[in-house]
């Protein structure tokens, strides 16, 4: 498997999105450009200029013509995927981490940090279709839930549900409608650092800082399988084509340069989603990995580090062969 | 009989009647809070036990009074604070001469404790030698009644089987692993492809954890003292009071265990005070204490040491005889005009033996063979290099010297004595004639034959560093790991056959730190660690081959299991990341690896010594084929039920979550509808898109060429 090096931001990756389809990704860094590529060649299309700060997420329409995005600018910004025109601002006065479409993208879920006394939140904005009637307009705002940075958060079945992964190692449940607080459940130690969903909807995986990463039961919150690593995890992902689970991280950036490249275990790890057994690992980061996503139909799957590289991994042969 | 240092009847006890405190008790020792700090402050003017009776004066008239009173004064005014008007002798009335006895009352009780030890067998001149005892031991001693009471007898108590580990019936080996707070004991069983748990426990030991020498028990450290525990279940065995305890040590055939604390005197101006007790593994009574000022047991001589203050405390203090039944301990010591001499204690009275220590100038190090009651003994150079360093062999009880061997310009010498105790290698350090550069050599000694003769190696390069020097256990050979840089050379030597040291072969530039022997002999493990990623490199030194070469990264402790069959490397906390063990095979397969945050120890458990004698073992070795088909039967019906087992999980795994999915679908089945309009929201809907699936040929022409054909 040779892996395809894509050098295109200049700071730690912070997120990957794949569209519908699976032939493009988006990635976003800390630099202030997410940026466009193919997902097969990796060859990249362009850049999305318009940010003065890091790019914490983003999502894309179904249809692949929109793309909104967050960033450390106090701003979440409506693209027009294939121009890279900036068509909408939401402007506030707080740090964007998280954003995500609906289902039929009627609205955005997105978290916010605590900045200035200001404690950190859920959000739901409204979305428009048409660009012409898009307004700033806050649907829901649950500001007192959270003791700490809400690192994802992420839609329920028919919209009616969200969840949200915190760094105290809740996960949270609210309404969508109401807001109220349905269930939580303390699943880590230390930090959630990503979540991610599984392609239909029924599972949450997490990766935490305390070295697990945990799948949970989207309804119940039950835990049904716990993946036990020896490195600190940033992001972990469900393959949606086999019963896969790819988990990534390594030790703190801070600490990385006071020991050898190979004990920051900075290699993508896989591991069986039902046996919770590890069976291979791949390496290639020399950062801890950031983040790491399969395409949608489970082929290939696209790792971002704080190396600042995009590397897009077509799996060969052997793995569809594998009798696991 | 009443033992004078202790003041224990030694005769009228029975082992039983002693009742140790709860585990909760303090022990007697008042805890630090600062109230009953207080009370012993208030205490100390009056306290009993700051008196010490020396008996076995001189008796004289007056007009000597004045005079022994001030000989009094300067012999225990050197020791300790003496109280002022402390000095108290009785004067008979009837003869104006005095009682043969005095009271010296210190300053608190431990200079007294100290005083009473260090004054006792005092000679003041040929017919006068000290007698001291505590007053308050007198005390307590007059106070005891005078009729006898008949100890009641206790029902006996059936103890554990200390000796059920070695009854595997297939021959396993326990280790101890200590991690976080957990310390726990397992079976290695790389049959099976991992080790099963015995026995866990958190929080079991305040510092750290200690098998004995045989593996009958294992130590833990606490506040209050140290405790043995074993048995299947590892029930306590024994425990022993000793505040604040530092260290503790075994003796070879586990009679008797050996403490250490050390604490800083309360007045800051004074050294630190250190406590060695020597107690009975059986009975958990302390059979003798050493107590004195920390500096005055950190002893060694030479001149090349580095001055004021002899460095660092040597663990363990007190060297055991080995192979002799624990008859004698021995430790270094200075005199009281300064000399070094070795002190060699006898069991089980704890006396010195002959009453006197052996005393030789500027004793660096002593070190007891592995094997026989003898001991190599180095004296370090005197007189800025015009007496010679020496090194000789001397016979305990009887002290006779039966080998020296004289040493010029010597910088340094370490002592290897073969495990068997039949060869013993000085690896020395001389300086050249400038003393600016130094080079190294090799002395050896043929103990066990006739005159023990002597022999020389030095390497082709004498100026390269010695990295590492190993005897092969249960064999002739040694290797000698020497060069500079981080690839030194590894070489081997063998002492066999004949009256020279042959050379074996020599392996360049090997990422070495140092060289682990399996206890069989024959394989070796050449490892570089700590600063060198752990790389093992798995050596048959009889066939001079590699076997393997793999690589446990960061690994600081290479451990070989007691029979040889496996190895244990581990990753301790020293590191931060990568901590945890893995266990090979000695063939250097990995078998299994356990990770492990924040891990300290592994210790593989020792075993009992078992000595089949060598006919059975000849008979064993002939007959290996038939034996170990036998194991190999039984290793595979493990291995397949194991296989088994574990089918049997993962199908149980499979179908449960398969479960879970039909439900999670079906009840998706009930919501679909509502999934499709919302979707349709977006305008675009790819799942039920139908692509057409063509086939098209196409075909270009890349390029035309003509060539004539004749």
């Amino acid at each position: 498997m040779r892996p395809l090096l894509l050098k295109g931001h200049t700071r730690p990756l912070t997120f990957i999105k794949y569209n519908v389809d699976g032939d493009i990704l988006i990635s976003c860094a800390k630099d202030h450009r997410p940026t466009l590529w193919y997902a097969d060649t990796g060859e990249r299309i362009g850049t999305y200029k318009g940010h003065n700060g890091a790019t914490w997420s983003c999502d894309i329409t179904r249809d692949s013509k929109r793309l909104v995005t967050a960033s450390a600018d106090s701003t979440v910004k409506l693209w027009n995927l294939t121009t890279g025109e900036c068509i909408f601002t939401f402007k506030f006065d707080i740090p964007c981490r998280s954003v995500s479409f609906s289902l039929g993208e009627e609205y955005l879920l997105l978290t916010t940090d605590a900045f200035m006394g200001t404690p950190p939140a859920v959000r739901i904005l409204k979305h428009s279709r048409d660009i012409e009637e898009q307004q700033h307009e806050e649907v829901l705002c649950i500001s007192d839930a959270h003791p700490g940075r809400i690192t994802r958060a992420m839609w329920g079945p028919l919209n009616k549900t969200f969840v949200t992964s915190c760094e105290d190692g809740m996960v949270r449940k609210f309404d969508a409608a109401s807001g109220k607080l349905l269930n939580e459940v303390k699943v880590h130690e230390k930090s959630i650092q990503m979540m991610d969903l599984d392609s239909e909807g029924n599972t949450i995986i997490t990766a935490s800082l305390d070295k697990k990463s945990v799948l949970l039961d989207f309804e119940t919150f039950d835990i049904l399988k716990t993946y036990q690593t020896d490195r600190p995890l940033n992001t972990a992902a469900i393959s949606p084509l086999k019963d896969h689970i790819a988990l990534g991280g390594g030790q703190d950036a801070a600490s990385v340069t006071t020991t050898a490249g190979q004990a920051g275990k900075f290699e993508v790890v896989f591991y069986h989603k039902i046996f919770q057994e590890m069976f291979g690992t791949v390496r290639g980061h020399f950062g801890p990995l950031n983040f790491v996503a399969f395409s949608p139909n489970g082929k290939s799957f696209t790792t971002g580090g704080e190396d600042g590289y995009v590397r897009i991994h077509h799996l060969d042969s052997e793995y569809f062969d594998l009798d696991l | 009989m009443e033992d004078v240092r202790t003041g224990w009847p030694w005769d009228g006890f029975t082992i039983d009647e002693v009742q140790l405190p709860d585990e909760n008790d303090d022990y007697g020792v008042p805890s630090e809070d600062e109230e009953e700090f207080n009370v012993e402050e208030l205490q100390r003017d009056t306290g009993f036990s700051c008196v010490v009776v020396v008996d076995n004066l001189p008796v004289v008239g007056m007009e000597k009074y004045e005079k022994l009173l001030n000989v009094l004064k300067k012999i225990f005014g050197q020791i300790g604070e003496v109280h002022e008007d402390g000095l108290y002798m009785p004067v008979d009335e009837s003869t104006k001469k005095t009682k043969g006895f005095a009271f010296i009352e210190f300053a608190t009780p431990d200079q007294a404790k100290i005083a009473r030890q260090q004054a006792d067998g005092y000679k003041l001149d040929k017919n006068h030698t000290f007698k001291t005892n505590l007053l308050k031991e007198v005390e307590d001693l007059s106070s005891t009644t005078e009729s006898y009471k008949e100890p009641e007898l206790k029902d006996f108590v059936r103890k554990d089987n200390l000796y059920e580990y070695m009854l595997d019936p297939r021959g396993r080996d326990q280790f101890a692993v200590r991690y976080q707070d957990m310390t726990e004991i397992h079976w290695n069983d790389p049959k099976t492809g991992t080790s099963e748990q015995v026995y866990s426990r958190s929080f079991w030991t305040e510092s750290y954890v200690q098998w004995s020498p045989c593996g009958t028990m294992l130590a833990t450290v606490h506040r209050q003292g140290a405790q043995v525990w074993g048995g299947e279940e590892f029930s306590r065995i024994q425990r022993f009071g000793h505040s604040k305890v530092q260290l503790i040590d075994f003796s070879p055939c586990e009679k008797y265990l050996v403490s250490y604390s050390s604490q800083e005197s309360p007045n800051p101006r004074e050294a630190p005070m250190a406590v060695f007790n020597v107690s009975d593994l059986k009975s958990g009574q302390t059979l003798r204490s050493f107590q004195g000022k920390l500096d005055d047991f950190m002893v060694s001589g030479g001149e090349n040491r580095p001055q004021g203050g002899e460095g660092a405390l040597q663990w363990p203090l007190f060297k055991w005889c080995q192979g002799n039944d624990d008859k004698y301990f021995a430790r270094l010591a200075r005199n009281k005009s300064g000399k070094t001499m070795i002190s060699i204690y006898e069991t089980p009275d704890m006396n010195l033996l002959d009453k006197k220590s052996l005393q030789m100038e500027n004793i660096v190090d002593f070190h007891w063979s592995p094997k026989e009651a003898l001991m190599c003994v180095y004296q370090g150079e005197a007189n800025s290099g015009n007496q010679p360093a020496r090194v000789s062999l001397v016979r305990i009880p009887s002290r006779e010297e039966v080998k020296s061997k004289n040493l010029f310009s010597v910088k340094d010498v370490t002592v290897h004595w073969h495990p068997d105790g039949s060869y013993l290698a000085l690896q020395v350090a001389r300086f050249t004639k400038t003393k600016k550069s130094s080079y190294n050599g090799f002395e050896f000694f043929r103990v066990k034959e006739r005159n023990i003769p002597m022999e020389v190696l030095e390497l082709q390069n004498k100026q390269e560093k010695i990295v590492s020097f190993a005897w092969e256990p249960k064999g002739h050979r040694f290797a000698v790991v020497h060069g500079d840089g981080a690839r030194p050379d590894v070489s081997f030597y063998t002492m066999k056959d004949s009256k020279q040291i042959k050379h074996l072969g020599t392996l360049h530039g090997r990422p070495v730190t140092s060289l682990h022997w399996s206890p069989q002999g024959k394989f070796l493990i050449i490892a570089g660690l700590k600063g060198l990623n752990g790389q093992l490199e798995f050596f048959n030194v009889n066939d001079m081959d590699t076997m393997a070469i793999n690589e446990h990264f960061m690994c600081t402790n290479v451990d070989w299991d007691p029979t040889g069959r496996y190895v244990a490397t581990s990753v301790t906390s020293v590191h931060q990341m990568e901590n945890g063990y893995i266990v090979w095979s000695f063939l250097g397969q990995q078998l299994y690896k356990v990770n492990r945050d924040r891990f300290f120890q592994f210790l593989w458990r020792p075993r009992q010594k078992v000595e089949l004698g060598e006919e059975k073992e000849a008979e064993l070795m002939k007959n290996l084929k038939k034996f170990s088909k036998k194991f190999e039967e039984e290793d595979e019906s493990l291995k397949s039920r194991a296989d088994k087992e574990k089918i049997a999980e993962r199908e149980k795994m499979e179908s449960d979550w398969k479960e879970f999915l039909d439900k999670k679908r079906k009840a998706f089945a009930a919501i679909e509808a509502e999934h499709r309009r919302l979707l349709g929201l977006s305008g675009y809907v790819e799942a039920d898109q139908q692509y057409e699936i063509e086939e098209v040929e196409v075909e270009e022409v890349l390029s035309v060429k003509q060539e004539k054909i004749h």
